[in-house]
């Protein structure tokens, strides 16, 4: 399948390293914390990327390393976007802030209707952090775009004073190119169209949460951390129900709710009994008082699909291994006068569902 | 499930009919605030049945010249603030623990050992542990206060805002809102306590005491019975949460709560001051007290214009009959603790909203 | 006025212990609650076992909504 990415010669040095362009990794002198140095543009920077970054991130625009990626898309309507990274802890069950990086924003390209071809990286160092952790980290990023079939084009090292970040910060921006007779906006959402979830909520951030200094407690809690543009291409390509999709990040389902009702004009109706749950997920957000519904997801996007098209859409979702646990959870409903998100609960009765506050407090009262 | 919920909704249906007037239930808790409005009980009652928010929420009832305490001793750079998350956003008369600049030294624990851990951990710092809760979570800080005295943990002090739930309940039937019909009384508090000690609420009062858990059956099934006993005109003390709750309660825990604190008068926002209300630390841990430590005299706050969260706390008006709520009154930018307390009425009502009754 | 929640007993060393809660593993003082052992299901709150649980009421008081929303997975850990 064309990517569509410039096939430029290697230049002439890189014939002599190629022996190094394996995915083992070589060190010339071994260093087991990132000092300034590595990211000062000199000698330290250059082994830097010859000997971690290149290696695992094979593709040719990268390593041309030019100031600038020279890409050849196959159409004019491309999804561009950026997401900045600053999790902590930087590792998790189910995934790290490398995976993250990559999964989060090739599901906001996925999300717009997109196939995600590219992505730049950047990566703020804090000086003393261990080598050894930032391998693992571009571990993760190398493994997370080669498995949803994206290259970092380009990319960039600072490093920063100890003290002046926390351990390591990252940002990507991506590209994709907006899938062929696709379209997808707020406008086109109409009442009686059904709203589809590709699994279970509150994961992630259940996670990350209780690996936070204060709350740690061990757990069978994983992030649900994974790119889902495949599934959402499959949707997209074998029906034309689609009329929205967002990736439920910060603030959960409920904030992208709250959105999609805002950004329609419309009302949203749930039923509680349908939204997938972990049941360990909700006992630990219950120990906390959390509100499953305001916790952050990474593997997971709502559809807004309509009536005649909701069955496919469930069926291919469920036929995916992101989309196993898929479900209808509610419907778009009439609104007499400000939209709002309205959930059924497990007993019969009704309450809104308001915008998160925007940070969750864990209580005991 | 759905026939006990019919069965409870004719129960509530027949009390109606036979008073032939409104029905007011407090709910004493604000953890079943927060469950009634999350599974939405209040949109499955018949119109008659009203439930009111009593001061069980123990940020809400905080008097606020403790809050501000609190932020006094937060600026200090010799104190750790160890709390709960509770009372993070709560504002004092000058911003909240949230708004403070230096976050580094105020800490979210989930337990009064975490608070101990602090101390043991920063000897050249006080840790200073925001104490609040009721006779449920008095324990936990007592432990925690034998503990330091037993291993000379001398950097950890205790400020002591733990409150008594049946003093409130007799004053508030003695004088502020004599129109509760009835009590849903907390699961929690009960296991600590007993339900034996709401006897003095029925036979004292006459009003039927039904204790239930969180859970939105448990609360059901506690409005269906409170609604039983009405309809035959009698008033009885029952527990429908068997499985943790007993008559005479958690005896250990009442003893440990005994040999650290005394109950003594104490202002409630809302309840002005109510004798024997709150719990102070005994004269022999008198070194844990922060107030004794830090030479605090408590004085009771002012009450902020136009803020009604008195009121609300006794049941007397629902949060959309402040002029504030929702409007200056909002859980981004709250006045009063009502709205901002996860478990607060204005918070729940505001989050939650009136949604249409489906009965 | 107290979040609490229902969990087992799976380490216990004093009065340190550790307990499972549905796949949540936290540590909870057992000092209020001197008489109880290995295998216990309790009650914790602000991290301190307060009560135990009867193991029969339990699966009438927590059950009761999982009888309707079914999750087909995760074996039922509080009732053991």
């Amino acid at each position: 399948m064309q990517r569509g990415l410039n096939t430029a010669m290697p230049r002439e040095q890189d014939n002599r390293k190629s022996e190094h362009q394996g995915l083992t990794v070589m060190k010339t002198k071994k260093h087991d914390r990132i000092l300034l140095a590595h990211g000062g543009g000199g000698q330290l920077s250059d082994e830097l990327i010859r000997h971690h970054i290149l290696p695992r991130f094979k593709n040719d625009a990268l390593s041309e390393l030019a100031d600038s990626a020279k890409l050849n898309l196959s159409s004019e309507s491309v999804c561009f976007t950026t997401d900045s990274y600053v999790v902590k802890p930087l590792f998790f069950n189910g995934g790290d802030i490398g995976k993250l990086a990559v999964c989060g924003t090739i599901n906001d390209l996925a999300v717009a209707g997109s196939k995600p071809e590219a992505l730049a990286l950047a990566l703020i160092i804090e000086e003393g952090f261990e080598f050894e952790s930032l391998e693992r980290i571009l571990g993760s990023i190398s493994k997370a775009a080669r498995q949803n079939e994206v290259d970092i084009v380009t990319g960039d090292i600072k490093t920063v004073e100890a003290g002046a970040a926390d351990k390591i910060f990252i940002n990507t921006a991506g590209i994709g190119v907006q899938l062929a007779g696709v379209d997808l906006s707020l406008e086109r959402i109409e009442v009686g169209d059904k709203i589809i979830i590709n699994g279970t909520i509150g994961d992630h951030g259940m996670t990350i949460i209780s690996q936070r200094e204060g709350i740690k407690f061990e757990s069978q809690l994983k992030s649900d951390c994974a790119g889902v543009g495949e599934l959402t291409c499959e949707l997209l390509k074998n029906t034309n129900g689609v009329k929205f999709m967002r990736d439920p990040t910060r603030g959960g389902l409920a904030s992208t709710l709250n959105e999609i009702s805002r950004g329609s004009g419309l009302s949203i109706e749930i039923r509680q009994g349908d939204i997938p749950i972990n049941p360990t997920v909700q006992t630990a957000a219950d120990m906390l008082g959390f509100d499953v519904l305001n916790i952050a997801n990474e593997g997971k996007f709502v559809t807004v699909v309509s009536p005649e098209s909701t069955e496919k859409c469930l069926n291919i979702c469920r036929g995916h291994q992101l989309g196993k646990k898929a479900s209808i959870i509610g419907e778009v409903m009439e609104t007499s006068d400000i939209p709002i998100v309205e959930i059924e609960t497990l007993i019969g009765g009704r309450r809104i569902v308001q915008m998160p506050y925007g940070r969750e407090l864990p209580r005991i009262c | 499930m759905l026939e006990k919920i019919y069965k409870a909704q004719s129960l509530m249906n027949s009390a109606c009919e036979s008073l032939g007037r409104q029905i007011n239930i407090m709910e004493v808790c604000g953890t079943h605030t927060v469950s009634i409005f999350r599974s939405g009980i209040r949109s499955t009652l018949p119109k008659g049945v009203k439930l009111l928010s009593g001061p069980g929420c123990p940020v809400c009832v905080t008097d606020q010249g403790y809050i501000d305490t609190v932020l006094a001793l937060a600026e200090r750079s010799d104190c750790l603030i160890a709390t709960y998350g509770d009372m993070i956003r709560v504002p004092g008369s000058s911003g909240s623990l949230e708004t403070k600049q230096s976050s580094a030294n105020i800490k979210i624990v989930l337990s009064s050992e975490d608070a101990l851990q602090l101390a043991k951990d920063n000897p050249e710092k006080t840790i200073v542990f925001v104490a609040v809760g009721f006779e449920t979570t008095a324990p936990a800080t007592a432990v925690a206060v034998q503990e330091a005295a037993a291993k000379s943990i001398d950097n950890f002090c205790v400020l002591s805002g733990h409150k008594l739930v049946v003093p409130a309940m007799r004053a508030l039937l003695s004088g502020k809102n004599d129109k509760i019909d009835a009590f849903l009384c907390p699961g929690h508090v009960s296991v600590i306590i007993g339900f034996g000690a709401f006897a003095e609420i029925v036979e004292g009062f006459g009003r039927p005491c039904v204790v239930a858990g969180f859970e939105p059956m448990q609360i059901i099934e506690g409005l269906g019975e409170i609604c039983r006993q009405l309809a035959k005109g009698f008033a009885e003390l029952k527990s429908i949460y068997t499985a943790v709750v007993t008559e005479e309660g958690n005896t250990t825990a009442q003893k440990i709560i005994a040999e650290c604190f005394e109950p003594a008068d104490g202002y409630w926002r809302g309840l002005g001051k109510i004798e024997k209300s709150t719990l102070k630390l005994k004269d022999k841990y008198s070194r844990f007290d922060a107030l004794n430590r830090f030479n605090i005299t408590e004085t009771p706050g002012k009450e902020i214009k136009g803020c009604r969260c008195g009121e609300v706390l006794c049941g007397l008006i629902e949060p959309p009959e402040c002029k504030l709520f929702a409007k200056s009154c909002r859980p981004d930018s709250a006045v009063g603790p009502c709205m901002v307390s996860s478990e607060g009425a204005c918070a729940a009502w505001f989050k939650y909203g009136d949604a249409k009754r489906t009965g | 006025m107290c979040l609490a929640i229902p969990a087992r007993i799976v380490e216990l060393e004093g009065d340190n212990a550790v307990v499972d809660a549905m796949g949540n593993r936290y540590r909870a003082k057992t000092t209020l609650l001197p008489e109880t052992k290995l295998g216990d299901l309790v009650l914790v709150h602000a991290g301190f076992a307060i009560s135990l649980v009867d193991e029969e009421e339990a699966k009438k008081t927590w059950q009761l909504l999982a009888e309707i929303s079914d999750f087909d997975e995760t074996p039922n850990k509080v009732s053991g």
